[in-house]
Formats: structure tokens, sequence, C-alpha cells
């Protein structure tokens, strides 16, 4: 069953009398559980194409139907409200805020969503990912890696139905991005969340279930992995 | 969870690393704050001492005043304490220098003041003048300005006095009266002797009533107003006095109050820039809770309440600081207060200061941080830097119409009157504007016509006013507001005395002898002439009153509804009126024309000082009754004069043809011109040791006196002035922290790609250069607009640009600018480059 279904989507930017279409009729589906790569060369639109299907963004044209959802029916309060309830992040540059600690970053897709044992889920995230003992530092105090380890308990902290990254070790180097993915993967399989990938890393869009391929806004061929 | 309470949550974690940031930003209102809760209690505290100290305004319960002996009244047998006093202008002399000057003489019988008492030093000296004997208390600043002590002589007219003692201080008298007019008071019983009690005098005679607790004075004024008006005796009871004084205070201090309404507004502005930067360094925050789920309301409500707490601190602060810093105006203005005041909390102004704090913070702050509203979550993945905009946001143009109405409200609070509120909101709205439009041409200039040939340290500089999130106008705007504040009044007081100054060198008279009696005139004249010094004018004056116009006297025009009565100081006035046909130099015909008397049954045609006319509405062809020393004059109104009253020249309200007064009792007046201070200074000692009843003015004096009082104003507005500079150091200092990162980044990266320290160096002290120097022109520049306004319309003078004073403020301003902005820059070149690497 589809948890995501992205129909017909185009995208296009207007600067003045100009327009540059990013996204062409872009038609794909992801079941639940499932977890698929989207892999391209830089400036191909697949930042863009994320970005629609989390309803960060609305489309020019066509559909995404997101848990049951069309993004496109709804405001921007209506999808940050979907976004609370069934997402997760993962981003290229972490996108911690800078006044909360490790701790609180992570808590705060708990308390969005009202639960009362925020701060002990939180910190049994961070647990999770290795961080029990920088839990009361601010991000400036971590390094890239721990920083992203962050921002990786924060995205399952919601147990999101579906999570989104955006070239999550694409900070990173390499020794700190592998151990980033095998993070990422152990507590998607753990938690059965569904996965979409944004990377330009080949290796890293091979462990997934399926790869999708974009290139000039135009999806190229799918293949299973 | 409710929302509110994880909004709060939220607010306060973020609050905890900004707290120090945020402070910064509202530091820049704090002084406005202070200085508005300062002058607000000030006010309070000096209101409620003005109730409290009454009696001592006026010295006792009621004063009846006339220009003639008040003799026996009814009111007499009320009393249980009287006392009488007469003063008069007259020259007192030193005979020991020989050194003379115009005083203010009352002589005084009885144990006035009633309530506070005449401080002298020493203390007794007040005790031993009552005692009588020919002794004489004089007031502190004459005794200063003539280097006299207790047990000199001074003499009165014909009597010489012992200096008693010094007067400290007079009931009701402010120190700006004493430099105006400096009291000698002598005893009653020689007043006569002194041959100063005589026609041409301006003689003023006083009545002090003491009643019994019983007996209010209004009662007795109710009892016997009809009598005395019939007398035209005038009767102040302490109400009258405590209602007056309450009345200007409340209004000097409300107009204070405005000025520190405009630094804190000026504060606001930086509160609003500096939130401004604030918000961006937000923006990549709000799109991850945007990200998360936190809908934009939500989002917003997290940062405007971190800005209302620090609105609420600032304004704390603020009323804490002004509450202390009340504690230096009394000293600010304490030659312009009767009463002691005492210092306290004000809480009603605590209060106010508070308010206001929180309206203004919350609604500046409003203005950037709408921005957070329009945070696209996409930016998380992609920032896209600067491309919001409010420009159609509905919410904005509401919050700058909150600011308007908020400004228009609080000064309609303080000037109450709708008109005036709209004026100062159009002003406010003119002054921001005017600055703004100078900072942004400036700007503009410099970026239209830099030229690339200049050198790079100076092109990196001034480039430098333009990099992202600068707050470059803000600052030109406070600093230059401040700026245009002092340098305003330095440019006008400097013109105001420039012109006095000015008129010594032009051929102009500069010697003004008056109160000369018909049989003295012959001989001043000779012995003016017998120096070879020039007669430029010899005027006589008649002394009169007005009778009736158009028929009716006073007592009709009283009883006439509103609308139709004219003011009762016309027929209440004595007019000092001179007769000649024709015009001098000061006087212009505007209306009508002279007419001059041939027969002696022609009709009289008068020529009114056009000012005066329209302001008491007499027209042309009015018929006056003039009472020349009890004899009825009727004249017609034949002309209108424009008559100029800033020169040292005799000028006249109503001028009578020849002809008509030659036999009325008069006195005359004699304008000449000395040759040097020397010359004056010889011309006065023999006038007025030969004619004791002659008052002698001569243009330094003025000048002194001129330059005494400028000086007591130009330091309470120089104080105000202050604040607005203050704040524009605050807004300063804040920006410059603010951009501390942005600079250590920048110098970071010159100093990587090779430029030495010292480079680095230059090229931030020349930015602080250049913003000091675009602040201060632009201040300059307004203030010049300011001063030629000014000058053209209230001081009716022509403008001369001053340079020299321009120059120091501008000197001042840039160096300050520098001074701070290199104290900051130091810092930053010194810091390790691995402090960029450590975001
Ligand atoms: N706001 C925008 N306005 C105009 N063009 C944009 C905008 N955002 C992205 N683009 C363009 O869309 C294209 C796809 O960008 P992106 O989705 O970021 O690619 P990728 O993530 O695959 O590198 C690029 O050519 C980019 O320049
Ligand atoms: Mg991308």
């Amino acid at each position: 069953m589809a948890i995501l279904q992205v129909t017909k989507v185009s995208k296009t930017y207007k600067s003045g009398n100009r327009s540059l279409t990013v996204l062409d009729d872009v038609n794909f589906s992801v079941d639940a559980g499932e977890s698929i790569a989207i892999v391209g060369p830089s400036g191909s639109g697949k930042t863009t194409l994320l970005g629609l299907c989390a309803g960060l963004d609305a489309a020019s044209l066509g559909s995404v139907m997101l848990v049951d959802k069309a993004l496109e029916k709804l405001n921007e309060d209506e999808r940050a409200e979907v976004r609370s309830q069934n997402i997760g992040f993962i981003f290229q540059n972490f996108q911690l805020l800078p006044t909360l600690t490790a701790l609180e970053n992570v808590m705060v897709p708990l308390e969005l969503k009202k639960r009362k044992d925020a701060k002990e889920k939180a910190a049994e995230l961070l647990r999770k990912v290795g961080l029990e003992d920088r839990m009361t530092h601010y991000p400036t105090q971590l390094s890239g890696g721990e920083q992203q380890r962050v921002s990786i308990a924060r995205a399952f902290a919601n147990e999101p139905k579906i999570l989104f990254a955006d070239e999550p070790t694409g900070n990173l180097d390499t020794e700190t991005g592998e151990m980033i993915e095998d993070l990422i993967f152990q507590l998607n399989q753990d938690l059965g969340t569904t996965l979409v990938l944004v990377t330009h890393d080949l290796e890293l869009a091979k462990r997934t279930n399926r790869i999708i391929n974009i290139k000039g806004g135009k999806i190229q061929e799918a293949q299973n992995g | 969870m409710g929302k509110n309470a994880w909004v709060f949550k939220m607010a306060m974690r973020d609050f905890r690393k900004n707290f120090s940031k945020l402070m910064l930003f509202v530091s820049a209102m704090v002084v406005g704050i202070a200085a508005l809760v300062a002058i607000s209690s000030f006010g309070d505290n000096l209101s409620k001492d003005i109730d409290g100290q009454a009696k001592e305004l006026l010295g006792a319960d009621l004063v009846l005043g006339n220009n003639q002996p008040i003799g026996k009244q009814p009111s007499d047998s009320l009393a249980t304490d009287i006392s009488e006093e007469i003063n008069f202008a007259s020259m007192v002399a030193f005979p020991a220098t020989g050194e003379s000057r115009l005083t203010q003489v009352r002589a005084l019988e009885g144990a006035f003041p009633f309530y506070g008492e005449l401080e002298t030093i020493p203390v007794e000296a007040e005790k031993s003048f009552r005692q009588g004997g020919k002794k004489a208390l004089v007031e502190k600043i004459l005794m200063a300005q003539f280097n006299a002590v207790v047990g000199d002589s001074i003499k009165v007219g014909e009597v010489t006095f012992v200096i008693e003692g010094e007067l400290e201080k007079v009931p009701g008298q402010s120190g700006i009266t004493a430099t105006v007019a400096p009291a000698v008071y002598i005893p009653m019983e020689f007043a006569e002797a002194t041959g100063l009690i005589q026609y041409g005098s301006r003689l003023n005679y006083l009545k002090y009533y003491k009643f019994p607790a019983s007996l209010p004075a209004e009662e007795v004024v109710k009892k016997f107003e009809e009598l005395w008006e019939d007398d035209k005796i005038s009767s102040t009871t302490v109400e009258n006095r405590r209602n007056q004084t309450g009345r200007s205070f409340e209004n000097l201090a409300n107009f204070l109050s405005l000025v520190a309404f405009i630094a804190l507004l000026l504060g606001c502005v930086g509160v609003a820039s500096a939130v401004n930067v604030f918000v961006k360094e937000k923006l990549a925050s709000v799109a991850v809770l945007r990200c998360l789920g936190v809908s934009s309301w939500v989002a917003m409500k997290i940062y405007l309440l971190q800005i209302l707490l620090m609105g609420l601190f600032g304004s704390v602060l603020g009323a804490f600081l002004g509450t202390l810093l009340q504690y230096v105006l009394p000293s600010v203005f304490s030659d312009f207060l009767p009463v002691e005041v005492s210092i306290g909390i004000a809480w009603s102004s605590v209060g106010f200061g508070l308010v206001t704090g929180l309206f203004v913070s919350v609604l500046f702050g409003l203005l950037p941080l709408l921005k957070i509203r329009k945070v696209s979550p996409m930016a998380t993945l992609r920032p896209d830097g600067d491309s919001i905009s409010l420009r159609n946001d509905k919410l904005r143009w509401l919050v700058i119409g909150g600011i308007l109405l908020f400004i228009y409200v609080f000064s309609y609070f303080l000037l109450g009157g709708w008109k005036f509120a709209a004026g100062f909101t159009g002003f406010i709205i003119f002054a921001f504007v005017a600055l703004w439009s100078v900072a942004l041409f400036i700007m503009w200039l410099i970026r239209r016509f830099l030229p690339i040939s200049l050198r790079y340290t100076l092109r990196q500089a001034l480039s430098n006013l333009y990099r992202p999130n600068n707050q470059t106008v803000s600052l030109i705007a406070t600093i230059g507001l401040g700026t245009a504040m002092i340098s305003t009044l330095f440019f006008v007081q400097g013109q105001l005395l420039d012109e006095v100054k000015f008129a010594d060198k032009e051929d102009q008279p500069n010697m003004l002898l008056f109160d000369i009696q018909t049989r003295q005139i012959e001989s001043v004249v000779a012995s003016i002439q017998k120096r070879d010094l020039p007669i430029l004018q010899q005027v006589p004056i008649v002394t009169m009153a007005l009778e009736s116009i158009n028929g009716i006297s006073r007592k009709v025009n009283d009883t006439l509804p509103e609308e139709d009565r004219r003011s009762r100081g016309l027929y209440n006035r004595e007019f000092r009126v001179t007769y000649r046909d024709s015009l001098i130099s000061s006087e212009r015909l505007v209306k009508g024309e002279l007419r001059e008397v041939k027969n002696p049954g022609d009709s009289i045609f008068v020529s009114f000082d056009e000012g005066y006319a329209s302001r008491t509405g007499v027209n042309l062809g009015d018929e006056i009754v003039f009472n020349v020393q009890g004899r009825p004059i009727k004249t017609y109104v034949g002309s209108f004069r424009d008559v100029k009253f800033n020169q040292v020249s005799t000028n006249f309200l109503v001028l009578f043809p020849e002809n008509v007064l030659d036999n009325a009792p008069k006195f005359h007046v004699v304008i000449t011109k000395t040759k040097n201070d020397r010359q004056a200074a010889d011309v006065q000692a023999e006038i007025v040791r030969e004619y004791p009843n002659i008052s002698v003015v001569n243009l330094g004096a003025i000048v002194e006196t001129l330059e005494e009082i400028l000086s007591k104003i130009g330091f309470v507005i120089q104080f105000m002035a202050f604040f607005s500079i203050a704040t524009g150091i605050v807004v300063l200092i804040s920006s410059l922290i603010i951009s501390k990162y942005q600079r250590m980044r920048e110098s970071i990266l010159l100093r990587t790609l090779g430029a030495s320290s010292r480079k680095v160096g230059t090229i931030n002290t020349l930015e602080y250069f250049f913003l000091g120097s675009l602040a201060a022109l632009s201040g300059i520049l307004l203030s010049y607009i300011a001063a030629f306004l000014l000058s053209q319309f209230v001081f009716q003078l022509p403008f001369r640009p001053v340079v020299k004073e321009a120059v120091i403020v501008y000197f001042a301003i840039t160096l300050l600018t520098v001074l701070l902005g290199w104290l900051n820059g130091s810092k930053i070149i010194k810091k390790p480059p691995m402090e960029i690497l450590r975001e």
C-alpha cells in the first residue's frame, strides 16, 4: 500500500518573465516500510522533489498524496500538522536549533505531539545514537558527526511513518558518513519506518530497496536494488 | 501540555542563549525610558511640592498691587498682619568702585514674607535689616558681579545704605528672575528720601496680607473684588499663584517629556533595526521549526514573547535608572525652580514608563518580527537569503498604523489638544523621513559616484557600509538626530548673541538713558555732547491709560457677552507713548497714514503697532479715549506701523502726532553711542552720580545678561539632547557588537588573503570615520535647515550659517564614533582565526 504517491508533478520557478521548469511530469510511489533512494547529478531537481514530497513546498502541477492526504489541498499550517504527525527529517547541514541543547533539540517534535514523556524518550534516543554523555551540549560544542546523530535522534523522535533525508552524509567524511548511514538504516529497520533518501552517493543508494534516477527534472528509470 | 505553555517553554529556552544579545537590542530604549520616567517623576514631585509650598510661593495669603499708592482698604481690618512694598527699577551704585547697574529696588515695611523667609548670609542679616536704619539686603548675583562684600555701601537714589547681608533666596523667586532683575531690599522709611518715588518711575505698590486660618483669602477677594477692580487694584491669592506656577511647570514638564519621547523613539528605531538583524539570524531556526510541524503563528509567538520579555526588562531597568536620574534633575533645573523640589519614587511615572516601554518595544519589534510568519520550511533544504518581502503585508501596515496612533495618543496625553498632537506626530514623521532620506541619499551618492580608482583601503571601508544586514541608515538617523538637536542649539544660541554684539559694530546706538525728568533733559544732553558723543534719539514719553474704545469703557466691556468682549489687558495697560510726525528707521507704515495736528480743534489720529492692534482687535478708525494723567483725550486710530523690536531703540505701541501732548507731564529717553566699553562705563558712572534717578542701560550689560540666560537655558537643552546622543551611542555600540561576528569573518578572510592586521585596522577605522562623518554631516545639515527656519520665522533675524560650531560638532561626533569602533575593532583583530572555524 502506497504511503507516498506522486502523480504528474511539475515544478516551475518563475523569476521575472523567465520561467524554469525544474521538475517535469514526475510519477512514482513508495509503499509503507519501503526504502528508496533518489539519485542524480547536482542541479537535477532532487532537493526540489524531496521538498514537494514532504510538503515543504507546493507543486506547480500534479498531486502528492502523503499518508492519505492530498498535500496540494492543504494550506501551510495544515501541512505543518501533517509533518508534525507523520514525518521525520535529516538534513545535509544538520539544521539543529543553535540555542537549544542536544536533548532539547530532540525533545521539540515530541513536545509538538504533546508527549508527556518527551524528556525520557529524547534521552533514550540520544543513548541509541551514542550521545548519552553529550545531552546538555549545544550544537556549536559538537562535531559534525555528533550533530548529525542528534538530528537523526530528532528525526526518529516522533516515530514518523516516513523519513526524508537530503544528502545526510554530504557534509561528513567517509568514515563518519558510514557510521551515520548504519545508524539510519538500523533505526529504520528497528522502527519499520519508510525511508526516502536523496543522495549522489551510489554506494549509499544501493543500500535501499529501490533507486529512482532523476536527470534534468525527469525520472530516467526505476530500478530495484 | 498546552500550545501556549510550549511556546513559553521554547521562548525561554531560546532566550537563555539570546539574553545578552537581546539585552543589547533593548538597551537602545533604556535611555529613552529613563529620561521619560525621570522627567515625569520630577514633574510629579514638582507639582506636589508646588502644592505643598504654595503659601511660600506668595509669602502671604493675599497680595494687592497697583501702580499708585493702595491706601487704606476695607480688607485691612480682617488681617492679622499687613506688610507693604514699593518696587521699581532703578540704578544702584557701589560708591567704592563707582560701578552701577539697573536693579529691582524693593522698599519693604512689615514682616513680609509671612510664609517662608528671606534667606540671607549671614543669617542674622534678615533680622537686623528689619530693625531699621540705612541697611540693605542685596541679591547674591549682584554682589558677585561687583565683587561687593557685606559691610560695603550701596547707593540707591540719593541715599547710601550699608549692605547688611546677601540675599540667598526670596519666596517665589527663581534664579532666572534674579539674573534678569536682581533685587535690592531697602526699608520703606527711606523710600521717599531716595528721590526715586516720583513721576516717571514705574512704581509698583504691593500690599501683603496675612489672614487668620479661619478666613480664606478667596472669601476676602470675593467681597471686595468689585471695589478693587474700579481702582485697578490687582489681587493675587495663594490659589491663583499656585495654579499659575503649577500650569507653567506642567507645560515645561510636558515639553521635556516630549523631548525624552523623541529620544525613546530614536532608541526604538535602533531596537527595530537590531531585531531585524536578530530575525535574519533566526530565519534558519524558524525554517527548521516549520519543517518539524510548527505553524507560522506559533513560530512567531516564540520570538515575540522574547521581545516582550526584553521590553519588560528594558522598561524596568529604564524606570529604575530614571528614578535615580531624578536626583540630578533639581540641579539641572535649579535656576528655574521657585520651590524646593523633593525627590522620591513616583509610582504613577514608573507605571507610565513601563507601559510606554512595553508598548514601543512590541510595536517596533513586531515590524521586523512579522517576517517570521513568511519563512518557508523549504529554506531548510535550500537557504534562500533575503527573498521575504513585507511590502504588501497588511499586518505590517497595521503595525505602522499602530505606531503612529501610539505617538498620537502619547502626545495628545501630554499636549492636551488634538491639533498639537497631530502637529507633533507630523513633526516626528517629518523628522524621521527627513533624516532617513538624507541618510539614504548620502548612501546612494557614495555608491553611485564612488571612484574605482580610490585607494583599496578606502574603497573597502566604504563598501563595508553596505554589507548585508548593515545598520548604516539607522545609525545615521539616530546619531544624526542627536547631532541635529545639539548643533541647532549651538547655532541659534550663537546667532542670537552675534546679533546683539553685531549691533555694536555697525553704527548702531549702544547706550540707552531713560527716566530723565523734563528739568534734567537739557543738562543730560549737554553732558553727553561735552564728551563728543552723538545724541542719536531724544524722545519724550507720556504715560496714559485707555479709557474707552468706540465708547465702550472697561465697565461696559465687562458686561458684554464673551465673544464681543475685549481683553482686559487693553484697559489695564499703562501705555507709554511718544509723539512725532515722522517714522524712524525701525518702523514701517503698513496701513493708513500719519496725520498731523495743525490747529487746536483738529481730530487726533494715533498710530498703533500692527501686531498689537491685531492681537487686541483694534481697527483703523476706532475711536479711543486716552486718560492722560486725569485728562481725557479723544483720538482715532489713523494708521498701523510694523515695528521691529529687536534693536536698541525706542519703540512704541502707540504714536501720537505732535502738538497734542506738549503740556502733559512727561519724561525722556536719550540714546547715544559710546566708542568703547571704557567710555560707556565712564558715562554711566557720571550720569548715575549726578542724576541718581536716571537709568542707564548699555549694550555690554545686555549682552552679558543675555549670555547668562542663554547659557542657563542652553544647559537644560543640552541635558535633554544628551539623551538622544546617548541613545545614538548605545545603538552604535549594540550594532557594533551585533555585527561583530560578521566583521570578524571579514577581517579573518582579509588576513587569510594576506592583508596585514594594520591594513585591516585601517579599513575598520576608515569605516567608522565614514559612518561618523555621514551621521554628523546629516545632523548638521538638518540643523542648518532648522536654524534657518527658526531665525526666519521665530527670531526674524537674517540667517548667518555658523561655521566654527559646525566644525566642532562634526569633529566631536566623528571622533566619538571612530573611538568606539576602534575599541570594538581592536578586539576583533586580535581574535585567533580559529574562532571562525568553531561556529
Ligand atoms: N527558488 C528557485 N528559483 C529558481 N530556480 C531554482 C530555485 N530553487 C532551485 N532552483 C533550480 O532548480 C534546479 C534544481 O535544484 P535542486 O533541486 O536543488 O537540485 P539538486 O538538489 O538535485 O542538486 C537547479 O537548477 C536550481 O538552480
Ligand atoms: Mg540538493
